[in-house]
C-alpha cells in the first residue's frame, strides 16, 4: 500500500496550484493524479490569451500558463501521474486509480485535494427540444476539435448560451472560416466576460440575441436547422416568435458543472445547486477532503482558480498539522438576489483571514454589498453594477471576526 | 440464394434470426441503418412485462406470457444484463382499486404470479410513494433488462452461428419470381430469398406493401422519458406502473439494468415513422405524473430526454402471419409493447410455426453454440481481478469513459467480436459508455480517435451514426 501525506486528484490549474502551494509549505510527499495524457487541465485546449492578468501581471495563452505550474512542478520535483484515472475515494481517503501502466493501485492518503475540474452542461441536461441527431456539440468538445484535433465541426453554426467559451468559439470558428450565424442567450443578460462579447462577437458582427432560445432541432441524421424562439421574463418561450434557421452545427454554451464523479460515493453535504459544501478551508464535510478549483464552483478567469487551490493547500497544511481538529462549523446565510456563495460555512476558531465568493442572480445597479456577523456590520462595499457572470469577492479579516460567528450577506440597492 | 432472408435489424429480427441459426439454412439479415438496434428495439421501457395485462385471447396476451420466462435462459447465454425486480402497479383513487383487483383476477386465470398490496404493504417494498397511493399490484416476474445488448448480442451469436449481416441496406423494391423466390432490391445490391421475413419494424407496412396491399397499417406512438443518472439518491427499486387505462400503460418509474432510471413514455400518435424529437411540454407532463406515484424524483439528476416510436399496428394486435397467397411471405408487425417482453416467444413461434414447415427436410446445426464470449465489464470486476485483467493486458488499466468507468479495453475487444461498431453510437450502445453525467463530453474525442485509427480513416469521416451523422465537417488549413 503507497501512502502518500498529499494526494492532488487532477492535475490542471487547480490541482497544480495547490501542489506547488503544499510543497511551499512543507508538505513532504505530494502525488497529484491527472486523468489524460499531459498537465493543465482545459487550458491545454484554450488557445486564446487573457490568462495571467493577476498571477504573473502579463496576458498569456491558456498553453503558456499551464506551462509556468508545469515547469515549476517538475522544477519542484512534484510526483505526478499521468493517464491515471481515479476510481473511487473512500472515507478513510483510500484513493484507488488505474492506468496501463502499474494497474489498479490504492494510495491512503492522510489528506486528499480534489481539483477534478468541470464537465459541460449538455443537450440532455437542458431539455434541448428536438431530434437527439449529430451536429448538437459543447463548445468545449468543439474547442477541442479544433485546436487540439484541427477540425472543423461545421460550417454554419448558431451558438446556444453566451458562456466564456461560446463566445470565444464563436470567433475561432469564424477566423476559420466557418459562418457563426448568431449566438442565442435565454437570460436577458450575457453570461460571458464583457471583454469577450467586444472581441468576439462585435468585432465580428455576430448578433448577439438575449432572452432568445432553442425551441426545436431538426434534421434526419445530422442537425439542419434549429428553430428559436424569444421568452418572456420567466423564460417561457413566446408563441409566435419562433424562427427557422438553417444551420449544420448547433453549438452549446449553456454552462459548467464540478464534475463530482469519483465522490460520489462519500455522502458528502452539498448545496442547493449540488455544490459540495465547504468551510473556509476549502474543507469538506469529510475532515480532511478539500476541494479547489472548477470543481467547487466555476470561475470567471484561471487565476482565482489558482488562488482558491492555494487557499485549498493552506487547509490541507492546517489539517495535516493537526490544526483544524477541534473546529465547530456555522452556515452563511445570503438573501434571495445571491445565488451562491462559497465557502457554505465558516470554521471556527478562525485561524487566517479568508475570502466570501458569491454571484447574484440578476444584473443590479448601484448596490452596496453589506456582510454581518450577528447584527454587527463588518464589511461594506459599493458596486456600481453586479452582474451573474461576475463573482463577487469580499476579503474578511481575522480580527474583524469576533466569536460566536454568524455570518451574512446582504446586497442592498443604494438610496 | 438465401433460404430465409429478414428484413430489419431490430429485437425481433435479432431472435428469428439467431433461432434459424440452429438450422441448417441460409440466412440473411437486411438493415436499412448503420448498426443493428437502431429503432424500437433501443429506444423503449427496457422492462419485461409479467403478463397480466393484455387482453384474452389476443396475440399479446399469448406470447408476453410465453415470453416472460424464456429471459432467464437467453439472457445468461447472451449476456445480457437483466433482473427480476418485479413490478408494482399503483391505484390512487377507489376506481383504481377496483381496476387492479379486475388485473389481479386476469392474473390469476392468466396463471401469472401476482398479489394486491395495500398502502402499507406498498410503502414497505417502496418507500417514496406519493401519499395519494391507496394499494397496488404487485408482479414479481417483472424484469428490467438492457435492450441495446439482448438485440446486439443476438445478432453477435446470430452471425458467429453463420447468419449474414448486411447493414446500411434500405430495401426500396421487393419481387416475386416466377419460380416463388424472392428479389428484394437495396439502393446498391440485390437479394434472392426463397422466404421474406418482414421485421421492418416502424416500417413494415412499407415494406408489406412492395409485394401485396395488407388490411393494416403502422400507426406510430412517440414516447418521451427521462433517463436519471445513477448518482442520484436510489429513490426506487420496482417498476412502478400506474393503474392502465384504455389509453395504455401510462407513465411508469422503474430502475434500469444498467444502474439509471427512466420515466416515462408518453403515447402521442404522430405523422412521421422517425420523428424522435422530444418537446418541453411533454417533460412537463412526465414529471406531472409521474409525482403522482413517487415522491420527489429527482429530476435534477436527469441526464437525457429521448423518445421512442412504437410501431403499433391498426389492427391493435401484433400481425404475426404468412402472406393467405404467399405463406414465403411473413409479417412480423405491429410489434408494441409488450414487444421486447415478447420477442423470444414471437421468434421461437416464427421459426417452427411458420418458417420450419416451408422447409420439411431441414436439420438442425450439430455445432450451434448458444452462447455468445462473455463480456468483460471492467468496472464490476472485483480489484484483484482487475489487477489480474491489467496485467495480462494494460489496455484495461486505461479508463477512456469516466462517468461509467469503461476502459480501452473493452472497447478493443469489441472489434474481434462478429458485428464491431463503426460509429460512435455502436460504441456507446455496446458498452453505455457517454451515458453518464456529462453525456460524452470528455469521452467522445477519444472514441473518434479510437475508432479513426481502428479503420485507418480521417477522422472526419467518423459518424455519430448513420453515414450521414459526420461529427468533424472539415481540417483545417495548416
Amino acid at each position: 500500500m503507497i501512502k502518500k501525506d498529499l494526494v492532488i486528484i487532477g492535475g490542471g490549474s487547480a490541482g497544480m496550484g495547490a501542489a506547488l502551494q503544499a510543497n511551499k509549505l512543507g508538505i513532504k510527499s505530494i502525488l497529484i493524479i491527472e486523468k489524460e495524457d499531459t498537465l493543465g487541465g482545459i487550458l491545454n485546449q484554450c488557445i486564446h490569451t487573457g490568462f495571467g492578468l493577476i498571477e504573473y501581471k502579463e496576458e498569456l495563452t491558456g498553453p503558456e500558463f499551464l506551462t509556468r505550474l508545469e515547469d515549476k512542478v517538475k522544477e519542484e520535483g512534484i510526483e505526478y501521474k499521468l493517464s491515471s484515472t481515479v476510481l473511487s475515494v473512500s472515507k478513510d481517503k483510500v484513493v484507488t486509480y488505474s492506468n496501463s501502466k502499474e494497474g489498479v493501485r490504492e494510495v491512503h492518503a492522510k489528506a486528499i485535494i480534489y481539483a477534478g475540474g468541470c464537465y459541460e452542461r449538455n443537450a440532455g441536461e437542458i431539455e434541448l427540444g428536438g431530434k437527439r441527431i449529430s451536429g448538437i456539440i459543447t463548445a468545449g468538445q468543439a474547442q477541442k476539435y479544433l485546436n487540439i484535433y484541427g477540425y472543423l465541426v461545421g460550417k454554419k453554426i448558431v451558438i446556444l448560451g453566451s458562456g466564456d467559451i461560446g463566445l470565444i468559439m464563436a470567433r475561432r470558428f469564424t477566423l476559420e472560416g466557418a459562418k457563426v450565424i448568431c449566438v442565442a442567450e435565454l437570460s436577458p443578460y450575457c453570461n460571458g466576460l464583457n471583454r469577450n462579447v467586444v472581441q468576439c462577437l462585435n468585432d465580428f458582427d455576430i448578433p448577439l440575441y438575449l432572452s432568445t432560445t432553442v425551441k426545436e432541432v431538426k434534421g434526419k441524421d445530422h442537425v439542419e436547422s434549429v428553430t428559436l424562439v424569444s421568452v418572456d421574463s420567466k423564460g417561457t418561450p413566446i408563441e409566435g416568435t419562433e424562427r427557422e434557421i438553417e444551420c449544420d452545427t448547433l453549438c452549446l454554451s449553456v454552462g459548467l458543472v464540478p464534475y463530482l464523479g469519483p465522490l460520489n460515493n462519500l455522502d458528502l453535504v452539498k448545496d442547493k445547486a449540488g455544490r459540495i459544501a465547504v468551510n473556509q478551508y476549502k474543507e469538506s464535510s469529510l475532515p480532511g477532503l478539500f476541494i479547489c478549483g472548477n470543481a467547487l464552483h466555476v470561475h470567471d478567469i484561471v487565476d482565482y482558480v489558482v488562488e482558491e487551490a492555494r487557499e485549498a493547500a493552506k487547509g490541507a497544511k492546517a489539517y495535516l498539522d493537526n490544526e483544524l481538529s477541534s473546529q465547530t462549523e456555522t452556515k452563511i446565510t445570503y438573501g434571495s438576489n445571491i445565488n451562491y456563495v462559497v465557502p457554505q460555512s465558516v470554521a471556527t476558531p478562525i485561524l487566517t483571514d479568508f475570502t466570501l465568493k458569491f454571484r447574484v442572480r440578476s444584473n443590479l445597479k448601484d448596490v452596496s454589498v453589506y456582510i454581518y456577523n450577528n447584527d454587527t456590520l463588518i464589511s461594506k462595499t459599493n458596486y456600481t453594477a453586479l452582474i451573474p457572470s461576475q463573482m463577487v469577492m469580499i476579503n474578511l479579516k481575522k480580527d474583524k471576526l469576533e466569536e460566536p460567528i454568524n455570518l451574512s450577506i446582504k446586497v442592498e440597492e443604494r438610496k | 440464394m438465401y433460404d430465409v432472408l429478414i428484413i430489419g435489424a431490430g429485437v425481433i429480427g435479432g431472435f428469428i434470426g439467431r433461432d434459424l441459426a440452429r438450422y441448417k439454412l441460409k440466412v440473411c439479415v437486411l438493415e436499412k441503418n448503420n448498426d443493428v438496434t437502431s429503432g424500437s428495439s433501443a429506444s423503449n421501457s427496457a422492462i419485461i412485462h409479467s403478463g397480466y395485462d393484455p387482453k384474452e385471447g389476443s396475440l399479446k396476451q399469448k406470447f408476453n406470457l410465453l415470453g416472460n420466462p424464456a429471459f432467464d435462459k437467453v439472457c445468461d447465454e447472451l449476456d445480457v444484463p437483466f433482473k427480476r425486480v418485479g413490478s408494482l402497479t399503483l391505484a390512487t383513487s377507489e376506481d383504481e382499486l377496483n381496476s387492479i383487483k379486475d388485473l389481479y383476477k386476469q392474473g390469476q386465470s392468466y396463471k401469472v404470479k401476482v398479489s394486491l398490496l395495500n398502502r402499507q404493504e406498498v410503502k414497505a417494498l417502496e418507500p417514496n410513494i406519493s401519499d395519494d397511493v391507496l394499494g397496488g399490484l404487485y408482479a414479481p416476474s417483472a424484469a428490467i433488462i438492457d435492450p441495446f445488448s439482448l438485440t446486439n448480442h443476438l445478432f453477435e451469436n446470430a452471425i458467429d452461428n453463420g447468419v449474414k449481416l448486411f447493414l446500411n441496406q434500405e430495401v426500396i423494391d421487393i419481387s416475386l419470381t416466377s419460380k416463388g423466390s424472392y428479389e428484394v432490391k437495396t439502393k446498391d445490391n440485390l437479394y434472392r430469398s426463397k422466404v421474406v421475413i418482414n421485421c421492418a419494424g416502424l416500417y413494415a407496412d412499407k415494406v408489406a406493401e412492395m409485394i401485396e396491399d395488407v388490411p393494416w397499417k403502422i400507426i406510430p406512438k412517440k414516447g418521451q422519458y427521462y433517463v436519471i443518472d445513477h448518482s442520484a439518491k436510489p429513490f426506487v427499486n420496482h417498476i412502478i406502473f400506474p393503474t392502465p387505462t384504455l389509453k395504455g400503460k401510462g407513465i411508469l418509474v422503474t430502475p434500469t439494468a444498467m444502474g439509471d432510471y427512466l420515466v416515462g413514455p408518453t403515447s402521442d400518435i404522430v405523422d412521421d415513422v422517425d420523428d424522435t424529437s422530444t418537446n418541453s411540454l411533454t417533460g412537463a407532463y412526465i414529471k406531472e405524473n409521474a409525482s403522482k406515484l413517487i415522491k420527489d424524483i429527482p429530476f435534477k439528476d436527469s441526464i437525457r430526454v429521448f423518445s421512442g416510436v412504437r410501431a403499433a399496428s391498426s389492427t391493435g394486435d401484433f400481425i404475426i402471419e404468412g402472406l393467405p397467397t404467399h405463406k414465403t411471405f411473413i409479417n412480423v408487425a405491429g410489434i408494441e409493447s409488450p414487444g421486447l417482453s415478447s420477442s423470444p416467444a414471437i421468434g421461437d413461434y416464427v421459426v417452427k410455426k411458420l418458417v420450419l414447415p416451408l422447409f420439411p427436410n431441414i436439420k438442425e446445426k450439430p455445432y450451434f453454440n448458444p452462447r455468445v464470449r462473455r463480456y468483460i465489464r471492467f468496472k464490476d470486476l472485483t480489484e484483484k481481478e482487475k489487477e489480474e485483467l491489467i496485467k495480462k493486458d494494460p489496455s484495461y488499466g486505461e479508463i477512456v469513459c469516466v462517468c461509467e468507468q469503461i476502459s480501452l479495453g473493452e472497447i478493443l475487444d469489441l472489434f474481434t467480436r462478429p458485428n464491431p461498431p463503426t460509429s460512435i453510437k455502436a460504441i456507446r450502445k455496446r458498452l453505455e459508455l457517454g451515458f453518464g453525467k456529462c453525456q460524452g463530453g470528455f469521452c467522445t474525442p477519444k472514441l473518434v480517435k479510437i475508432l479513426a485509427s481502428y479503420f485507418k480513416v480521417d477522422m472526419n469521416e467518423i459518424n455519430y451514426d448513420n453515414q450521414s451523422s459526420y461529427i468533424l465537417k472539415e481540417k483545417v488549413k495548416k
